[in-house]
Formats: C-alpha cells, structure tokens, sequence
C-alpha cells in the first residue's frame, strides 16, 4: 500500500475483463481423463463502479469463478485484465498486485475467520502482510472496524465463537476492507444471515460502496437480494454464462428460458399467483458430461433439434449497456423455429 | 479513505459474554475438573519427586547391606522394604522416577518437534511432499509400537540413550499423522483462503493461521503419549535395553527383583506399582485435557 | 469392489517393501562395523571370511540388500548365530507359539473389550459408565509385564494352582491345547496378554458408541417407535467400522507386543526368540522375527481394510 492506486484507465475504462476463464477439476477415483467442467470459458466485464451480480443454482460454478478472479484456485486458460493491465502478464501486474486491490468475502462466516485469533488481529493481518507495522495495521484494523459498525473496544479483542453471525460477517467485511481495495468480490456473503441481519449488512454494503467508490462482484443464489442490489446481473449455467444484462432487463424481459424459469421459481407473495408446477424441474446435469450444444436444452422446454447440434454463442458482453443470452431462439439465422418471433 | 461512518443498527447488537481466549477458556473448563485436577497433582507429586529425589529419599539407593537384603515393609525403617542388594526400595522407587519419566518424557518431545514438523510441511505443501512424508511414516507405521522399540534399540546395542531414539521413531510416524490430518484440514477452511487472498505468503500464513490451529491436536495427542512412553521406556528396562545396573529405574528394579519372588512377593511388585500409578496418572489428566480442549469454537 | 481389493493390495506392497529395508538396515544401526555385530567377540579369521563372503559385505549396499532381498523372498533368512539353525525354522517355531496365545487372548480381548465399551457408551454418565471407563484406564495403563508377574505370584507362589512359566513337560514340538497338563501353561499368559488390548478396545468401543449415540438417526428411530434394544443394535452397528480398525491394530499389538509377556512367562513364542536374540546379538534371527512380524502386521491392516470396507459403504468409495 506504499502507492496509491490511481484510476488508470479512466471511467470508460473496465475494472475487471475476465476472458475465456477456464477451470476442470479432474475427477478423484473417477474415469481417467474424467473432470468436472467447473467454469467453461466464461467471460464478462466488471465496470467500474458497478455491481455485478452473478446469479445461479448450487453446483453451477459461481464460487469456482470468484476464486479464479484473485487467482486462488489456478485457471487451466483464459486471461483476467485488472484496469488495463494484464494479471500475470510480463507488462502487467503479478497476481500479489492485483489481490492488493480485490479482496474477497466468504459465505461460511464462521470457517473465514481463525477462531484462535482476537477478530482485531484477524483484521490487522492483511495490512501487516503488505508492510504496515504492527501498531500501524492494529490502529487499521481499529478504524475499519469503526466504519462497518461495530465498536473497536468491545469487538476487536472478541474471538469469532463470541460474535454472532452478522457480526462475524461485518467483522469479514471489515478484513477485506483493511487493505483498501478497489474491488470486492462477495461470495454469498450474506446468504447465511437471517433475513433481518441481512438487510443490515446489505445496507452497510450499499454505504460502504458509496464511502469508498468500490466496485462489487456480488454472487448469490438469492435473487432477490441480487435485484436490490446488483447494477448489472450475469446468470451461470453449469460452468457457463447464458445471460447477461441490466438488472431491469434480467428481471422484467429475460431472454433465456432458464433466466425466466429462475425468475418463475421464486415464491410469489400473492397468494392468488402461487404456482402449482415448479417451472424447471429435476436437478442440473453433471458437469463431467453436460450436454451437446446448449447446456440447458435437457431441462428447456423450447429445446429443438438444433440445441443438441451447436453451442448457442453469448454474443458481444463488452457493452455497459447490453442484454445478451446464449441461446438460439436470440438468433435468427439459428433455424430454431422460436428464433424470429424473438425480434 | 473517510474515517467517519455511524451506521446505530450494529451498535445496538447484544453484547457476548466477556471473551476469553482459547486458552483460557480451557483453563477455566480444566479447574473445574476434580479428576483431572487430581491426577495433575498426582502427576505434578511424581515430577517433583523425581527432580528432588536426593533431598526426599530416606536412604542412599546405592547402599546395599548383606544382612538387610530382601526385608518386608516397614524393616528397620525401610517403610517398602530392601531389593536383594539391601537396598532401601522406596528410595530407589523416588531416583528410579528420574531414569523413567526421561525415557518416557523425551522421546515425546522429541517426536512432537519431529513429527509434527514432518506432518504440517506434509499436510501444507504440496502432493509430492505429502506422499513423500507420508508413504515414509507409513513404513515405520506398519510395525507394532513394542516392536519396533525392541528392534531399534536391540539393534543399536540397548542403553538409555538409544532407547530414546528407538521410542522417538515410534513416536514420530504417529505424531506426523495427527499433525497433518490437523494440517490438511485447517489448510481447506476459509480464513486461511482469505489470508492468501490478502496476499500473504506460505510461511506468513503459518506462522499465523496454522500453527495456532494445529498446535491444539497435536498437544492433546502429545499428552496422551507420555504415558505409552513411560510404559515403553521401563519396558526397555526390564528387557535390559535401558539403562545399566545399578542404575535405580522401575523397570529394570522389576526385572532384577523378578527373581525374588518367592522370597518377597510384595516388595518384589512395588516397581511395577510405581509404573502404572504414573501411567494411569498421566493417561488420566491426558484425558482430561482432551476434553477440556474440545471446544467447538 | 475387485478394484478396491487390487488397489489396497497394491497399496500394501511398497510398505512392505519399505519394511523391509527398515529390517535390513537394522545390521548397520549399530556402531562400528556391521561384522561386529553379527559375530561373536571370540570368533575366529575363518568364521570372519566365512561370514563376510556369506553376507556379501564386500558389495555396495543395494547390491547387498537385493541379494538378501532375494534370499529372504524364498523364505531363506540365514542361519542363527546362537543355534547355529535355519532361521527360517526358529521364527516358524516361535510364531506357531505366539498364535497359539493370540488364539485365545484374541477372542477374550475383543469380545471382553468390545463389551464393555459397549455398555459403557450405550448409558454415558452412569455408574456403570465411570466403573467399566476407569477399569478400561487401569487396563491401557497397565505394564503388563509387571501384572504378569503379580500374576504368577497369585496363582503360582502363593495360591499353587497354575505353573508358572514355560511350556510344560513335552516342550514346544509336543505341546497340545487339548491336554490340560499342557494347556494349564497358557492360562496366565493368554490373561495377561488380554488385559491391554481390552483397555484400549474398550475405549475406543466406547468413544465410537457414543458418538454414533448422539447422531440424528437415532433421534428418527427412537421416534419411529424402535425398541432401545433395537436402537442399540442399531448404533453397535454403526460403531463397528470404527472398532474394528482399532481391533486390527490390536491384533499386531498381541503378535508383535507379546515380547515382554513371553519374556515373564518364558513361552518360547516369536518375543521370547526376540528378546533372547537381542541378549546374544543373533542379528539374523532379530531381522527375521521382526520382519516376519511386521509383515503379518501389515497383512492384518489389509485385511481390516477391506472388512471395513465390506462393512462401511462410505469407505469403498475413497
């Protein structure tokens, strides 16, 4: 943190470009050659000061694609761009860089933080790691703990067993927060909370966003909780992005069928409009061997000849602006029967 | 960065109950614990015994008598009687506490330094090592504890020293295991992602975030073998493998009286009394501290 | 199934290949010159060559150790030092004694210890609990060489019903359990091998049964209207896999562990051959023995393995 880090590109500028992110795990005891297609050349752009929600059910790879953004988990291919510079390229930045300037927070509050250390020193610790001294990176961790709302003198010498979920969430927050990042990748970060602890921490990260003009990545299977607080949304499909766009437009017009069917699932406050049949129905096939062409058609109930013979391609995702989905029926030169009425 | 930002809804969260580290906490769960309580002191008696044995024993335990040999309790003040040298036993028992708790002590530690570096270097670095280490221990493993005892320090001739390092490579196999079980299962949690994700670097993180974490099982384990150790070590002495007569040592006070006992049965099996009050010592306040040490946190 | 069965035994044979290079290092432990070791202090030039020459000791290591490797593979371990026999015939001999009391200490320490750990974890917190628990610490603390000797001053010094060592008039080659003038021999050694395997047996039965004891299946069951006896048998069930690995262990525990008891009792099984071995420095013989036991042990720990397995679904997929 000798340096501060100075808005490089510009606005117009992407934060984050991630390119065709790759990552299969082989399979433990399974055939050789076998693996798990975790993440299958995903690609999307974080804006500046954006939120991006990344929306999809267990399984999909969401956790898989915040952990290849810092690098955690090695991808097999594909390039990460950190605000123009090119993430363990010669002319670009080492991966240390860059974890300078993304930090991370877990979903399992209670297994992200070392329950045999005083939360304070939990906090101090990334600053130490970047050169603080000790009583600099303590008096760090004293006002971040401040700015996530929690009292240093009665919080900081806590243990995590001490601190009650939220808590231990803002205590999390806080960490990430100690070495002033640029970006914040949020791995169902609240999805743990009741739900009135979540509307706290949501708040605080709404005001802690603003405070700092940090730049969220925000993953979560709720989409509620995406729609109140993401700018853009990205939805995942067994390793793979199928749509992306606008939270409005995701949530008022989506134009893939499992987008639609995961809007269709979520229980309606109305009584009146309660839905007998579950709109996607079964579980989502194994990633060691998903399907031909389109990942979705198995459970799609528009999927035709076509969807089993080529992969539906997502189409330009470098516009702010623009809602794309990789499916057929958004093309009209695919030959799927639904593919004009579309326009 | 702007430094000010009250958001009230968190300030008013319930307070938690005073904190306490993890340490304390198991201090605190320990005093509570009569029979551990006891069995420490029991333990803490023997250790002090030993390491005071020249002011506490009643007589030289080398002085032997032709007259006195053999003599039951309570003989002439001699309150556990005299070894077929004349010897005065419960003198002998409190200087022989010195030769067994090291035998047994050392190799513990030893083996606790040894193998559990062995088990966090396999449990955190990568999979070679980790087969590395492990296949090795795994070889050491395949032989039961008492044998491999027997065959390293027989081999190397016997004596106390030996039998140290014989019961320190029967130790360390097992320590390595607990070490690296512990080791590889703190390395998958998120706190210690998160801390790479900061950027830390190997050593950082476990100087930091392993070792606090690891240290827990493996002075549980650690405490649990001090009583083997001491059950091995006279073992050794009583096959004529640990130290040399006259030394006093229960084990070897034991093998040596064995050829008494048709003459004095009783004080022939105040040795092996001496043992298994302090191996059922140990294992006991071992066990209490397991469990005063299983706190879900 | 077959491929986890190929796959353990693949698993066992590097070990037991490492074994026995720790078996075959065992000579070069000791100070000084291994020829020292394996010959008597009086022995002549000739006996020096003749031995060099027999061992090889003028080769580089590997060499040395492959030829030996070799001998050992089919079944040619040298020739005692003391006894001038085959070592071959001497370890046979003596592990045929050893079985003979694991036979019987076997059954009584794991029924005797599974029992009692059983009951004990079945009413945590009971009289019976503190009681079985506190005699299982006594059982694991024990120095069972010394409770050997209690014992034969019990039941041969003072109240003369049972001798007190050895293997009886016919010896080792005419010993027969069935003939209680013979048999009477083993009753103190077969107890005193027990009492250590039943201590530690007992606590690991207990710790396995009371974890099981607090899992959520036996919530459902007793919900379901199960009878506590059919509960019980249920979470025994379930505690099993765990018991029996401790079981294996205990097994190598009685064949390799019995050196000091059959040293107390003079019962010229596999440990009593050892401990003479050691006093006379008969090297080849205390390579044979060991490596015999080891691998039995290591055999045992395969065959466990696979009744886990057998027995627990989980397993069968790691």
């Amino acid at each position: 943190m000798d340096t501060v880090e100075i808005d490089r590109g510009g606005p117009a500028q992407p934060l984050l470009i991630a390119k065709d992110l790759r990552k299969h795990f082989k399979v433990k005891g399974g055939a050789p050659g076998a693996v798990v297609r975790a993440v299958d050349g995903v690609s999307f752009n974080v804006f500046k000061g954006e939120t991006l929600g990344v929306v999809g059910e267990s399984g999909c790879g969401k956790s898989t694609l915040a952990r290849l953004l810092l690098h955690l988990i090695e991808p097999d291919a594909g390039e990460l761009v950190f605000d123009g510079d090119a993430v363990g390229d010669m002319r670009g930045i080492t991966v240390n860089a860059l974890r300078r300037q993304v930090q991370m927070v877990f979903q399992d509050s209670s297994s992200s933080l070392n329950p045999r250390m005083p939360v304070r020193d939990s906090i101090a610790f990334g600053p130490y790691v970047h050169g603080k001294t000790k009583a600099e990176a303590g008096r760090i961790a004293r006002d971040v703990l401040v700015k996530v709302g929690l009292k240093p003198d009665l919080f900081g010498p806590r243990y995590p067993h001490e601190l009650s979920g939220g808590q231990k969430q803002r205590i999390n927050i806080a960490r990430a927060l100690a070495i002033e990042p640029r970006m914040v990748i949020l791995d169902e970060a609240v999805s743990a909370l009741d739900k009135s602890v979540e509307a706290q921490v949501l708040n605080l990260l709404r005001a802690l966003k603003e405070n700092f003009n940090l730049t969220y990545l925000f993953i979560s299977h709720d989409l509620s909780v995406v729609r109140y607080i993401s700018d853009r949304v990205l939805v995942m499909y067994l390793g793979a992005v199928v749509e992306l766009g606008p939270v409005q437009d995701i949530f008022s017009r989506p134009k893939h069928p499992y987008t639609t069917a995961l809007l269709a699932s979520r229980p309606s406050m109305d009584p009146a409009r309660r839905i007998e049949e579950p709109p996607i129905t079964g579980d989502p096939p194994s990633p060691i061997n998903p399907p031909s062409g389109c990942r979705f058609r198995t459970r799609c109930q528009h999927a035709e000849a076509v969807c089993a013979q080529t992969q539906p391609i997502l189409g330009a995702w470098n516009d702010r602006d623009s809602h794309i989905a990789a499916c057929h029926m958004q093309d009209p030169e695919s030959g799927h029967s639904l593919a004009i009425r579309t326009h | 960065m702007p430094n000010t930002m009250i958001l009230p809804t968190a300030m008013i969260e319930p307070a938690a109950p005073k904190q306490r580290g993890y340490w304390g906490s198991v201090g605190n769960r320990l005093r509570y614990d009569p029979v551990t309580v006891f069995f420490g002191l029991v333990v803490l008696a023997i250790i002090l015994a030993a390491i005071f044995a020249p002011l506490l024993a009643p007589f030289d335990p080398y002085k032997e008598s032709i007259i006195g040999r053999l003599k039951p309790l309570g003989w002439k003040g001699h309150w556990l009687g005299t070894d077929e040298l004349g010897r005065d036993i419960l003198s002998r028992l409190i200087h022989g506490g010195r030769v067994s708790l090291l035998m047994g002590v050392v190799p513990v530690a030893i083996a606790t330094v040894v193998g559990g570096t062995l088990g966090v270097v396999g449990g955190f670095g990568g999979r070679k090592v980790n087969t590395a280490i492990m296949r090795t221990m795994d070889v050491f493993y395949a032989f039961p504890s008492v044998l491999l005892a027997v065959a390293i320090s027989g081999a190397m001739g016997g004596g106390a020293m030996n039998g140290m390092i014989a019961l320190s490579m029967v130790f360390t196999p097992a320590m390595c295991r607990v070490a690296e079980t512990a080791t590889a299962q703190v390395k998958n949690l998120d706190f210690v992602e998160a801390a790479r994700a900061t950027g830390a670097g190997t050593l950082t993180i476990l100087r930091y975030h392993i070792l606090g974490n690891v240290l827990g099982p493996v002075f549980i384990y650690a405490s649990s073998l001090v009583s083997v150790g001491i059950l091995l070590a006279s073992g050794l002495s009583f096959l004529g493998l640990g130290v040399k007569p006259p030394t006093a040592d229960w084990g070897l006070m034991l093998s040596t009286l064995r050829q008494s006992i048709y003459v004095n049965p009783v004080v022939c099996a105040l040795p092996g009394v001496a043992i298994l009050i302090t191996s059922v010592s140990f294992n006991l306040l071992s066990d209490g501290i397991r469990s005063a040490m299983d706190v879900r946190m | 199934m077959i491929n986890l069965l190929i796959r353990r035994i693949l698993y066992a044979v590097p070990i037991a290949f490492g074994v026995s290079v720790v078996c075959f290092s065992l000579v070069y432990l000791a100070p000084g010159d291994p020829l020292q070791t394996i010959l008597p202090s009086d022995a002549s030039a000739e006996t020096i060559a003749l031995v060099k020459a027999a061992y090889g000791f003028d080769q580089p290591l590997p060499i040395q150790f492959l030829k030996w490797l070799g001998r050992v593979l089919v079944g040619d371990f040298g020739q005692s030092i003391a006894t001038r026999r085959p070592v071959s015939l001497e370890v046979t001999g003596a592990l045929h004694n050893t079985a003979t009391l694991a036979l019987f200490a076997v059954p009584i320490a794991f029924s005797t210890g599974f029992s009692m750990g059983a009951i004990a974890g079945c009413f945590p917190g009971s009289w019976l609990d503190r009681l079985l628990t506190g005699t299982a610490v006594i059982g694991v603390s024990l120095p069972n060489y010394w409770f050997g000797i209690v014992m034969v001053i019990l039941f041969a010094v003072e109240a003369m019903v049972l001798p007190a060592t050895g293997m009886g008039a016919n010896g080792s080659d005419g010993f027969s359990i069935f003939r209680w003038a013979d048999a009477r021999f083993m009753v103190l050694p077969v107890i005193t091998l027990s009492m250590v395997p039943i201590g530690i047996i007992a606590r690991s039965t207990r710790a396995a049964v009371s974890e099981v004891m607090g899992q959520d299946f036996v919530i459902t069951l007793r919900a379901k209207g199960l009878s506590e006896a059919a509960i019980i048998r249920h979470v025994l069930k379930n505690a099993l896999p765990q018991v029996l690995a401790v079981m294996g262990l205990q097994f190598g525990y009685l064949m390799g562990g019995s050196i000091l008891v059959e040293t107390v009792f003079t019962w010229p099984g596999s440990g009593f051959l050892l401990s003479k071995a050691i006093i006379n420095r008969d090297v080849p013989v205390l390579q044979g023995t060991i490596l015999m036991l080891a691998l039995i042990f290591v055999a045992t720990n395969l065959l466990v393995d696979l009744a886990q397995s057998l027995i627990d679904p989980r397993i069968r997929r790691t």
